[in-house]
């Protein structure tokens, strides 16, 4: 393999790792936010064990963020140098401000809300997590923003043998950006939720602290379904972007070889990448691609064939991640609304309980498989239209990048057992119930 | 001059992240051989677990300011750098790891294993970032694009170990007052002896690095053609003794605060005598990428300007609201409560 292509895995290695913890820590910190104000406002000492018990697994998840976040920002440097010349006068002016402005405020403030429990009035405590959790958000934002640009570049001249800033207004405000924030935050939101949700299932049906982790529940779930159903509306406006900025991504997602009007959706399809068409296309329903991805059911969709084939990405991939993801989200809308419905009496439907277990890393498959359509969908681009992958890689040998590769999948997995055990341990521990807990 | 701005900028977010992550770090490094049982590795986990993380963005922001500001030198700076940047990298993953999980389980196997992966994690940043400064000093082999032409042992040069060896140095001093700040009786005092007994290897080793990098760099030209400059050498020499004055006074903060000034006066002495390279040739200085060739265009660098101006005072104001929320020492009562570790 040559070391673009060991780049290439490298980042998608770094990536997935870090966006473990990422979303974790984005939706489980605006709901123990929400645990803490509760304690403030009603001095019920329940909640401010429920942003004791739930913060412990948001501290886990936090440093591990943290840590596997500098991989990211330092990779752009060590393997994309000659991308970072050619469009660091905008993407690194993006991810300097996210430092700046949101990660300072959520590392400074995670460790003062961990250790200052006694030193630091509740109303003002619960301010802290408030602010880490807003930080966490913004500074999504900031980085989306970077992705974006590398998705639909905008707001640049080409001068000077780069691409330089013309509009930061236009790089920083458009919808492809908005888009992709509200989807990643829906996404991240759901993650959480269904995390909350399955963990108070686990104790639920041990009758373990039952009113603990029905109000636990009971949070999660209304998160959860909100998200998950607003995540479908919010889908469905992203990937309406995604077509006008990426045909060939689009296109790659759903499989369509020719430009058709009118485009019909089949609900089942085997793309076969070799002859340039689809093995497989049953069950079809008239003109509801047109519809859904251009909002015309009569609108001419462009199939594949119209890009020569070295611009197009790679079809299976992107369409089997895209349909998987697709499907995921449709599934935790129809799981958040039946739990939400069950959500004052959980411990009547074990079986469902059981179910809602198993879903834990069902957010986590979906969120990777995003990623998927959007990195693998971009291919082979690194900026849209603009930049090709292969153009921007650092000159490294294959050995470098190969040694450094497998010492982050050795690594790595190591620190994902470890965290694995540990957030394991933590989520199956009885809370402690005794007023002498609330006062030690 | 907005160039100019945002060299010194470059310069004094380094010179922040090595006066705060360096006594996390050197503390790091010195646990081993300060600790004598689990409550005084705790303490020193303690005492530095409300800032690490808040300490390592100074570098993110360090690194981020580069690839903003300067996208060329950060470009051939990272790619150059491979090898030594990801050791880096490791480390503070380990690091970073060690320190969250080390107290999570009672188990003493896994507790052992945290605590050698933190003394790596803390031992191996302090040397590399020495290492890969005192190379950029003395200039690197890089040709007319940007290709390093060498590998991780050119780096390893004598003048470059000087360099890993003067910043474990400082760190070390740095992190001992730290704990004899944090930690009280026993500790404490093996704390400042070991403060006190590495200082007099530092200031060795700070007299020969000074001279040698007469020999070895080019950094002394801009003192010569300004010697208004020589100030800021002169200033850290008076800090470093003032660190030891502080010590035998066992006025620990005094000591810490000088041990910041000494990091902070080092750093800029490096990165003045740099000006206006930012990543020197050593092969043509008409290869070396400077503020003026590497540069952001105008636009960016008057944004992110705006935005530094606004942010950082922010950062600095609720980062100092921090320290001073846990100046406190570290006692058996926090060991005993369910936060911290």
């Amino acid at each position: 393999m040559d070391a673009v292509m060991l780049s290439r895995l490298q980042f998608a290695v770094a990536t997935y790792f870090h966006f473990l913890f990422v979303p974790f820590t984005l939706g489980l910190s605006v709901l123990v936010a929400i645990m803490e104000t509760q304690w403030v406002r009603t001095g019920d000492e329940e909640y401010k064990r429920m942003a004791k018990f739930w913060g412990k697994l948001f501290v886990i998840n936090f440093a591990l963020g943290v840590v596997t976040g500098i991989t990211l920002e330092f990779q752009f440097g060590t393997n994309w140098s000659r991308y970072s010349k050619y469009v660091g006068d905008i993407f690194g002016s993006l991810l300097a401000i996210e430092a700046t402005v949101a990660f300072f405020l959520e590392s400074t403030f995670i460790g003062i809300w961990v250790f200052g429990w006694k030193k630091l009035s509740p109303k003002a405590h619960a301010a802290c997590i408030w602010l880490v959790a807003a930080a966490s958000n913004i500074s999504a934002y900031w980085i989306l923003v970077a992705n974006s640009w590398m998705q639909h570049p905008v707001g640049y001249v080409i001068q000077n043998n780069r691409a330089e800033l013309a509009d930061f207004w236009a790089v920083i405000s458009q919808p492809y950006a908005v888009w992709m924030f509200l989807h990643v935050i829906s996404g991240a939101y759901i993650l959480a939720g269904f995390f909350v949700m399955g963990v108070s299932a686990y104790h639920i049906l041990r009758k373990q602290n039952l009113s603990f982790f029905k109000r636990s529940f009971r949070l999660a779930v209304t998160f959860a379904a909100i998200f998950s159903i607003a995540e479908i509306v919010i889908g469905d406006f992203h990937g309406k972007e995604m077509m006008k900025a990426q045909p060939t991504k689009a296109a790659a997602a759903e499989s369509v070889w020719e430009t058709m009007k009118g485009a019909p959706m089949y609900l089942f399809v085997i793309p076969d990448e070799a002859n340039q068409r689809n093995s497989v296309e049953i069950l079809g329903i008239p003109k509801l691609l047109s519809w859904v991805a251009l909002g015309d059911k009569d609108g001419v969709y462009k199939g594949l064939k119209e890009w020569p084939k070295e611009e197009r990405p790679p079809v299976a991939l992107t369409f089997w991640s895209f349909r998987l993801m697709v499907a995921l989200g449709f599934f935790f809308a129809v799981m958040s609304i039946i739990a939400w419905a069950k959500r004052n009496r959980p411990e009547d439907s074990p079986k469902f309980l059981r179910s809602l277990i198993y879903c834990i890393p069902l957010p986590y498959l979906a969120a990777g498989l995003g990623w998927t359509v959007t990195e693998v969908g971009r291919q082979p681009w690194i900026v849209y239209g603009m930049m090709k992958t292969t153009d921007a890689a650092s000159r490294l040998s294959g050995s470098q990048v190969g040694i450094s590769l497998a010492a982050f999948v050795l690594v790595y997995t190591l620190l994902g057992i470890a965290c694995f055990y540990l957030m394991f341990k933590y989520a199956r521990q009885v809370p402690e119930l005794s007023r002498a807990a609330d006062n030690k | 001059m907005l160039q100019t701005i945002w060299f010194l900028l470059w310069g004094v977010l380094w010179a922040v992240y090595f006066m705060l992550d360096g006594f996390d770090l050197g503390l790091g490094t010195l646990a081993p051989f300060v600790a004598s049982n689990d409550t005084d590795k705790r303490v020193i986990y303690n005492s530095m677990g409300p800032f690490w993380d808040g300490n390592e963005v100074w570098l993110i922001t360090a690194g981020g300011v580069t690839f903003a500001a300067f996208p060329t030198t950060y470009a051939v700076m990272f790619s150059a750098l491979y090898t030594p940047l990801l050791l880096l990298l490791f480390a503070l993953i380990l690091r970073g790891v060690a320190i969250e999980f080390r107290d999570k389980t009672d188990n003493r196997t896994w507790q052992r294993l945290w605590d050698v992966c933190h003394f790596v994690g803390s031992f191996v940043p302090s040397l590399l970032l020495g290492v890969a400064f005192a190379n950029i000093f003395m200039g690197i082999p890089i040709d007319a694009e940007g290709e390093f032409h060498g590998n991780l042992f050119t780096l390893l040069n004598w003048y470059g170990l000087l360099g890993g060896i003067l910043f474990l140095l400082l760190f070390l001093v740095h992190g001992a007052l730290w704990l004899a700040i944090k930690a009280e009786g026993t500790l404490e005092a093996r704390a400042g002896k070991a403060a006190a007994g590495i200082w007099l290897v530092l200031l060795i080793v700070a007299v020969i690095f000074l001279a040698a990098t007469w020999f070895a760099t080019g950094l002394y030209g801009n003192y010569l053609s300004s010697p208004v400059l020589l100030l800021i050498p002169l200033i850290t020499v008076a800090a470093l003794l003032a660190v030891r004055l502080f010590i035998g006074q066992k006025a620990w903060w005094k000591a810490w605060f000088a041990s910041c000034l000494t990091i902070v006066g080092a750093t800029l002495f490096g990165v003045v005598g740099l000006y206006p390279n930012l990543f020197p040739s050593s092969l043509d200085p008409s290869f070396s990428l400077t503020i003026f060739n590497s540069s952001s265009s105008p636009l960016t660098l008057k944004i992110m300007l705006g935005v530094a101006l606004t942010f950082v005072p922010i950062v600095i104001i609720y980062q100092i609201w921090g320290y001073y929320l846990f100046k406190d020492k570290v006692t058996e009562k926090d060991l005993a409560s369910e936060e911290g570790y």
